[in-house]
């Protein structure tokens, strides 16, 4: 399996990240991306600053591609997290999966994204009128890593 | 034994990692956090606040009744809040 990982302070570009992912291949069936997007709240934002810990942050990743390809027969699977200052519209988290067939390609992505936000060690600090505000985690992202035990 | 400390928890104690040394009777992660919290004010005010905090041990995730055993980097941090 290609495996694509990245802890970066950079903007990362979809088209570009993806295409290696399916280059030279004819047996591939499906593509699944999901891109997490940095959000306002009706104007109170004005910026995401996300801390992370290097080294176990990329450990944390790569220990839950290997959960997803054990569970699926992925071709493929690339997950890339920024870190440091991120504006309202600019990306945070590119997930894709690359299967034969579309059921485990979708599913895989739900289960990579699932499984970063309860486990990847990152926090997201907000600027703008919650200055100084750390984002709390939420109940419903334990219970979404959850629904895929047992 | 390094330790690291992140987000809110870094904040509140006022470091992001210093080396510490504790005593052989602090056997497990919660014994750690009792023997921090006595360090002082900040220590407190970080692990007392009646706030979750996790920790990991040498990069992995790890339960509060975890043994430090021979591990080299304790780290305590906030629930994530990534993706």
């Amino acid at each position: 399996m290609l495996t694509v990982l990245r802890v970066q302070k950079e903007p990362f570009d979809l088209a570009t990240e993806i295409a290696p992912l399916t280059a030279g291949r004819s047996d591939i069936g499906a593509l699944v991306t999901f891109t997490g997007l940095c959000r306002d709240e009706q104007g109170a934002l004005s910026a995401l600053e996300i801390e992370h810990y290097p080294g176990m942050a990329e450990k944390e990743i790569g220990r839950v591609i290997t959960q997803a390809a054990a569970r699926w027969p992925l071709e493929a699977a690339l997950v890339i997290h920024r870190f440091g200052v991120i504006r309202p519209g600019e990306p945070i988290v590119l997930v894709a999966t690359v299967s034969r067939h579309r059921s485990e390609a979708f599913a895989a992505a739900e289960f990579l994204m699932d499984y970063l936000k309860t486990s990847a060690p990152f926090w997201k600090k907000q600027h703008g009128d919650k200055a100084g505000a750390w984002v709390e985690a939420k109940a419903e992202d334990d219970a979404a890593a959850k629904k895929w035990r047992g | 034994m390094k330790a690291l400390y992140f987000a809110w928890v870094r904040e509140q104690i006022g470091l992001a990692e210093e080396t510490i040394a504790p005593p052989p009777h602090v056997k497990t992660i919660a014994d750690l956090v009792a023997w921090l919290k006595a360090r002082g004010e900040n220590y407190e005010a970080a692990f007392g606040n009646g706030r979750q905090i996790r920790a990991a041990l040498d990069r992995v995730h790890v339960k509060p009744d975890a043994a430090i055993g021979p591990a080299k980097e304790v780290a305590f941090f906030p629930p994530m809040t990534g993706g």
